[in-house]
């Protein structure tokens, strides 16, 4: 028997509702089974204002395009050389962001460190502290200062080539960490100080300074403690950008990121991802904006994440005036996370590839996103850390193609004037004119 | 966010230096906050003639003197004029709410910051150590006094965003922290008639209090009422023409330091302001619990 | 093994900072310089509030501070000993790893907050979050502590022998709290426990390594009724 199409539903005249429709009837059921709300992986799945809605002028008459390979399109950026003694360096403007060992197996933290360095970028630990594989592989790793200081230590904080002390993220602007207790194994719950097999609570502010006053204190602490060395950055969800980003220089940060609503975490409540936190493309003017009008843009670096997910997002970040970006999903699913070859495995679990988003529960068939020792071996850290390297690299290739073709020989020389948008949301958002026009809604013809 | 600092004077033989200490908690404070500064003085004879009434007012749309000679046509008596800063203050022998009347009338966009027959508020945008000099803070003298440094959070960097507020006679609010249900509060008072001169979070904060104590609150009981109403993470220093009160929200992150001798009594953001003040080391010195109202009359 | 010799100990020099002259970023500098396994002594005159006194230290030498500090005195300690002869600001030995810090007179918010292990002794009172989200940190008070203190706290030891605030081990993990005087309320999953013979011992060694000679049979255990360990729908009024 062949399953029911919509097609045929409204052939008999039935007819879904808009504001009733099946997922939200399924979530409206969950509930009064449960009396628990949804938890799950990943960023804001509905469609939002995205990178798509823009597009690139590539050169013509009235400008020149550089010839591919052979005339130079640079990627490099050096993030924190404001204070810190040594900055980073690096060969690509796309970075991986921060995910906990403890939210990934320590297979897939490898995996990302081999990646990662073998095109030059770094990595970032995640809310559960550094490990060994992670320094070992990581050829520059940013270390996380979270609410929890899950992990947290001084010979670590050494031992990182970048702080970044973490307000919040994209998924839950204003929430705390999120580990279930299936995911909280031995290993786990060492690092992290915590009774195995608990559902850790996690604190959503930090314990001993709230507000950029106290947090420009606590950055000289930091500093102090590292003697000058190391980069600070400063994260949080976008949520009011121009005054987060203003507050974190005020603060002292030395490069600030921006994760929009995009952004993926490991295991939140579905309502707190969907509906808290504005999209990437609304807060990266913002923020640049905010960086501006203090004089900063440049100086002190922009990193933006969220939904980044092709050299053609990358370009576009630049070009809207970051410095550069960072992935999370798009790395896991580089790794492998939600691979059409496992469809049967995702089916055993309630899922299907292309759909699964349960990387709290920790029973991920990729071994990337889950603690159990069986489905970890799946994952092969060398052949994972070569698909980062490889997806990296296209990643930079594709922006290159693009900035060339708008005559760039730097992917920083992109500019907003390259840029045009296809939709009245993103050409609000963005300042940028309707294709075709000069038209930006709010500034008048 | 910012920094406030504020000192009482018990000992009548210290008010000759009320300025010069109140110079050493401000210049500690610098760092909390570099966008902005102001004072609130109180009972400064150049600023707050004994018999005559102080409106000090920013942006002002004529310089001193020439504002001086508006405001006096306005009002039909002698008006003198001090210029500090982006501050300009104006003294006659009349009662507060006339020579009030008179500035608004005369100098049409000009924002009062405060009026009174013991308060002067100085403030403006720049950094604390040079809007100290510019105010010649140094030379002040007085009986009690608060000082704020600002970090603009929300709203812009503007000398009508600055504190101290005061929007009462001889009141004004310093404030550290961050109010979360402002907005409606602001609406709520304008739709009472209250008119507003900022976007500023702080001056829904000073409004509100001014509006309890008009109505017969004492200062403890207004700041209870606010502690109930206003949600947010907040450190507030209120001085009235008699009284100095400190209060902090129900989870008190924000820093307050309290030090009392016989000689005075200093509040601050951080402890290393008070380091300037005789006698710290001998001070008793506390933190206030959430939600208590620590009052001092003169 | 005879003693016919005995070892005549070096004398300490002690190297004299003032901070007046020197500064924070100087002085930090130099202890971090001090070579591995040194004891060097370090007195610091006119701290006057300064912040970060003493951070990151990782040598076992010893660091006495003449006055008052301000936030994260001795921050991320390990093996120093550090004494402030004065009151503490906000977050003293925040994320100690080991060592010893003491404070003679009061602490600011959040003292201790998140440490991992050492001795902070803080002879006078401690603020709020007091041991907030602890993670093996052993602390002594002699005063009180104040509201949220011991939130989250994770792992380690907390006596207080005076009175404690609101909210005392609100979602408390696996660490232990002992109060001499009143609690003014406990925090969610946070409950009196029996005090058996190994706690009387735990609170009578902690004491003893403060210096303290309070009665430790006047104490009350603290600790996690663990029901918050996993969510469950029936506990939903305590989130």
């Amino acid at each position: 028997m062949t399953d029911a199409t919509p097609a045929d539903f409204a052939a008999q005249g039935l007819r879904e509702s808009a504001t009733f429709d099946r997922t939200t009837i399924a979530a409206i059921q969950h509930a009064a089974r449960t009396g628990i709300y949804d938890i799950r992986g990943g960023g804001a799945k509905r469609k939002l204002p995205h990178f798509d809605d823009l597009l690139f002028l590539g050169a013509s008459m009235s400008r020149y395009p550089l010839e591919g390979y052979r005339e130079r399109c640079d990627t490099d950026v050096v993030l924190g050389a404001r204070n810190a003694k040594f900055p980073l360096h690096l060969s690509t403007p796309v970075t991986i962001a921060g995910m906990s060992f403890g939210a990934l197996s320590g297979r897939a933290k490898e995996a990302l460190g081999r990646g990662a360095s073998e095109v030059g970028t770094s990595t970032t630990t995640g809310d559960g502290g550094m490990t060994d594989e992670e320094r070992g592989h990581s050829k520059h790793l940013v270390y996380q200062y979270l609410p929890s200081r899950y992990g947290m230590n001084p010979d670590h904080l050494r031992a990182a080539d970048a702080i970044e002390v973490v307000l919040g993220q994209g998924a839950k602007p204003g929430g705390g960490g999120m580990l279930l207790g299936q995911k909280i194994t031995e290993r786990v719950a060492g690092m992290r100080t915590l009774p195995v097999g608990v559902d850790q609570r996690s604190a959503c502010r930090h314990p001993d300074w709230t507000g950029p006053d106290d947090l420009a204190i606590k950055i000289g602490e930091l500093r102090e403690i590292t003697d000058w060395e190391k980069p600070v950055y400063v994260k949080v969800g976008a949520s009011r950008p121009y005054y987060d980003v203003k507050l974190a220089v005020k603060a002292g940060a030395d490069v600030v990121v921006v994760d929009g609503m995009q952004g993926g975490t490991a295991a939140t409540q579905d309502v707190f991802i969907e509906h808290v936190g504005i999209p990437t493309l609304a807060a990266i003017p913002e923020a640049v904006r905010a960086l501006q009008e203090m004089g900063v843009h440049r100086e002190v670096q922009l990193i933006v994440s969220g939904g980044v997910r092709n050299g053609a997002d990358l370009a576009k970040c630049m070009a809207l005036g970051a410095d550069a970006v960072a992935i999370g999903t798009a790395a896991l699913i580089a790794l492998g996370d939600n691979d059409p070859a496992l469809d049967a495995e995702y089916r055993k679990i309630g899922s299907a590839a292309g759909y699964y988003d349960d990387w709290q529960a920790g029973q991920d068939p990729a071994g990337i996103t889950t603690q159990d020792p069986e489905l970890q071996q799946r994952f092969d850290p060398e052949v994972g850390g070569r698909r980062l390297a490889n997806y990296l690299r296209v990643m930079t290739m594709e922006a290159q193609i693009i900035a060339r073709a708008c005559g760039k020989a730097h992917l920083q020389h992109l500019e907003p004037e390259d840029l045009v948008a296809l939709t009245i949301e993103a050409a609000a958002m963005t300042r940028l004119p309707l294709a075709g026009t000069s038209w930006i809604p709010g500034q008048g013809s | 966010m910012c920094g406030i600092a504020g000192l009482h004077l018990r000992d009548a033989a210290l008010q000759p230096h009320l300025g010069a200490l109140l110079q050493t908690m401000l210049c500690q404070a610098a760092e909390r906050g570099t966008d902005a500064a102001g004072v609130g003085l109180y009972g400064d004879p150049g600023l707050n003639p004994a018999g005559q009434a102080t409106v000090c007012t920013i942006e002002s749309p004529l310089v001193a003197t020439e504002a001086a000679a508006a405001v006096e046509r306005a009002l039909g008596q002698p008006v003198r004029s001090r210029a500090s800063g982006q501050t300009t203050v104006f003294t006659a022998a009349v009662a507060a709410d006339l020579l009030e009347a008179a500035v608004r009338a005369a100098l049409p966009g000009a924002v009062v910051t405060s009026r009174g027959a013991n308060l002067s508020v100085l403030k403006g945008t720049g950094h604390p150590d040079e809007l100290a000099t510019t105010f010649r803070l140094a030379d002040a003298t007085g009986y009690q006094g608060v000082a704020h440094t600002r970090m603009a959070t929300e709203s812009a960097v503007t000398s009508t965003g600055s504190h101290p507020y005061s929007v009462g006679p001889d009141q004004c609010m310093v404030h550290n922290g961050s109010f979360s249900n402002h907005a409606t509060i602001r609406r709520e008072l304008k739709a009472e008639g209250v008119e507003f001169d900022s976007e500023n979070d702080t001056e829904v904060g000073a409004r509100f209090v001014a509006q309890q104590l008009a109505g017969g609150a004492d200062v403890e009981k207004a700041l209870r009422l606010l502690c109930e109403r206003f949600d947010g993470f907040y450190t507030l220093l209120v001085a009235t023409e008699n009284s100095f009160a400190v209060v902090r929200d129900a989870i008190a992150c924000k820093p307050a330091v309290v030090a009392e001798t016989d000689q005075w009594v200093a509040m601050a953001s951080e402890y290393r302001y008070l380091t300037g003040l005789p006698g710290v080391e001998n001070a008793r010195i506390f933190e206030p619990e959430p939600e208590v109202v620590y009052a001092w009359e003169r | 093994m005879g003693t016919l010799t005995q070892e005549i100990p070096a004398p300490t020099v002690t190297t004299d900072v003032d901070l007046t002259t020197t500064s924070v970023r100087e002085l930090n500098a130099a202890l971090h310089a001090e070579p591995e396994g040194s004891t060097a002594a370090y007195r610091v005159v006119h701290p006057a509030g300064r912040h970060a006194v003493a951070v990151g230290l990782d040598r076992p030498v010893t660091v006495t501070v003449e006055g008052h500090v301000g936030y994260y005195a001795a921050g991320m300690n390990q093996h120093a000993t550090v004494e402030v002869h004065g009151n503490a600001g906000v977050g003293v030995a925040e994320n100690m790893m080991s060592g010893r810090v003491h404070v003679h007179g009061d602490a600011s918010q959040s003292a201790g907050a998140t440490a991992h292990g050492g001795l902070l002794v803080v002879d006078g009172n401690a603020a709020a979050r007091c041991g907030i989200s602890m993670k093996g940190v052993d602390i002594v008070v002699g005063g009180n502590v104040g509201h949220m203190s011991g939130f989250m706290a994770q792992a380690g030891r907390m006596v207080v022998c005076g009175d404690a605030g609101d909210a005392l081990g609100d979602s408390i993990y696996e660490a232990r709290i002992y109060v001499q005087g009143t609690v003014a309320s406990l925090g969610a999953d946070c409950v009196a426990k029996e005090m058996r013979p190994e706690h009387l011992a735990e609170v009578t060694d902690l004491l003893a390594a403060a210096g303290r000679d309070d009665d430790p049979a006047a104490f009350t255990r603290y600790g996690s009724a663990r029901t918050l360990y996993n969510f469950h729908v029936d506990n939903a009024s305590a989130y």
